[in-house]
């Protein structure tokens, strides 16, 4: 990053991130646009409403989480290892309160918009969706990055390149996924 | 989103920074434990889950009411949506790029910054340099994607032609581009101005301020060509 980088320097070192989002973001948005979603989207008001901000908490809590073990790791504060010491489990924990939090929070002023916005919504239906949708999402989360962080770590590769991409792709493909997953189970129980 | 703010300007961490995440990070830890050893600062614990908890669910829940804009600009458009499946794969990608570029834009001025070579002007070749490749990123991203959004949005039974899935496609990118850049370089001269550290604040700030400028500048764009 020192002395003076030209465009094209700048172009070839983002690209392979950039592209690796656009991979992700085309099968998550196949998902959004298959027959399933879009009757999904069509039988529960709320849906489209809630998508960005289920998407983006999803980089918010499992970004911050690589972030912190990151941090962690390079001072020497938690071991690569599938040990749960306290740290790593407070972390893990808090990460799976954020995330559940959040999604509740996101189907409640979901609720509140499509009232204010004169539209019919089902408060039981959008938390039971998030609810779902957060759960699984914090599940496969957590796994893969806890998993991608320590092996990546102790092979040498330094976790903060690594979080950015995997947040970024599960996040985006397993969110909209997930959400096809919650409408479905709700869909069922009511 | 305060609780991201106060923080030391001078923390010495910041040339390492690698432009890659858009994700919305707290690295407020980052400084605090490195001079703990001092026995009269009170030591906080970083890792309780009490403390992790009250930091990040009131930002979060900040963002998620933020994100609502771009959800209600989607929900009026639901129609045009479900009936050009197109639109729906493009959306993802619009969401994700946007944040990546200004991500990638406001780390770069951030580390300029620190190594004294930043100067907002186009003139200085280190800020020419980060917007040509952001412009450049732009156009190859939207580029490829309206062709991909085309052929699955005809997969998926759209029958929404590629000359139009293409100029929403790269029509929005382009306009994005200008965003993330105008977007990047205030964010950062103006925490700079402030006295925080452009670190802790510009990208989380800028990238969802540019994911919701995204959907914006999207729809704007299929209101008119579509």
């Amino acid at each position: 990053m020192d002395g003076h980088e030209s465009a094209r320097d700048v172009y070839r070192q983002a690209l392979p991130v950039v592209l690796v989002s656009l991979v992700a973001g085309l099968f998550a948005g196949t998902i959004l646009g298959s027959e399933t979603m879009r009757s999904g989207i069509e039988s529960v008001p709320g849906i489209l409403l809630l998508l960005p901000a289920f998407l983006a908490t999803r980089g918010g809590v499992y970004g911050s989480l690589g972030a912190r073990l990151s941090t962690g790791l390079h001072q020497g504060l938690i071991e690569p290892t599938f040990e749960l010491d306290r740290r790593l489990t407070n972390a893990i924990v808090a990460s799976f309160l954020n995330g559940m939090a959040v999604s509740v929070f996101i189907a409640v002023i979901t609720y509140l918009s499509l009232f204010l916005l004169g539209r019919q919504g089902s408060l039981f239906e959008l938390v039971g969706i998030m609810l779902v949708a957060g759960l699984l999402s914090a599940v496969l989360m957590l796994s893969v990055l806890i998993t991608v962080i320590f092996v990546g770590y102790r092979r040498g590769l330094n976790p903060d390149n690594v979080i950015g991409p995997v947040v970024t792709t599960l996040g985006d493909v397993f969110g909209v996924f997930f959400l096809l997953v919650g409408i479905y189970v709700v869909g069922v129980i009511t | 989103m305060t609780v991201l703010l106060g923080d030391d300007p001078s923390a010495g961490d910041v040339g390492t920074e690698a432009a890659d995440a858009d994700v919305t990070t707290e690295s407020v830890d980052a400084d605090a434990t490195a001079d703990r050893k001092s026995p009269d600062v009170p030591v906080v614990d970083e890792w309780s889950i009490s403390r992790i908890v009250r930091t990040m669910v009131p930002l979060l829940a900040g963002l998620s009411v933020l994100q609502l804009i771009s959800g209600t600009v989607l929900e009026t458009f639901e129609a045009t949506l479900l009936q050009y499946p197109a639109l729906l794969v493009l959306l993802p990608v619009q969401i994700g790029t946007a944040g990546n570029l200004a991500s990638i834009m406001c780390s770069r001025l951030t580390t300029q910054l620190y190594l004294g070579t930043y100067e907002p002007r186009l003139s200085n070749p280190d800020v020419r340099a980060n917007v040509i490749a952001v412009f450049a990123l732009a156009g190859t991203v939207f580029g490829l994607v309206g062709v991909a959004a085309w052929a699955i949005g005809v997969a998926l039974g759209g029958d929404l032609g590629l000359a139009r899935v293409l100029l929403v496609s790269i029509l929005s990118g382009m306009l994005l581009a200008v965003v993330v850049v105008i977007a990047s370089v205030v964010a950062v001269e103006v925490s700079y101005r402030v006295g925080l550290n452009p670190d802790d604040t510009t990208i989380p700030i800028v990238t969802n301020v540019c994911d919701i400028t995204g959907v914006l500048i999207l729809f704007a764009v299929v209101s008119v060509v579509v």
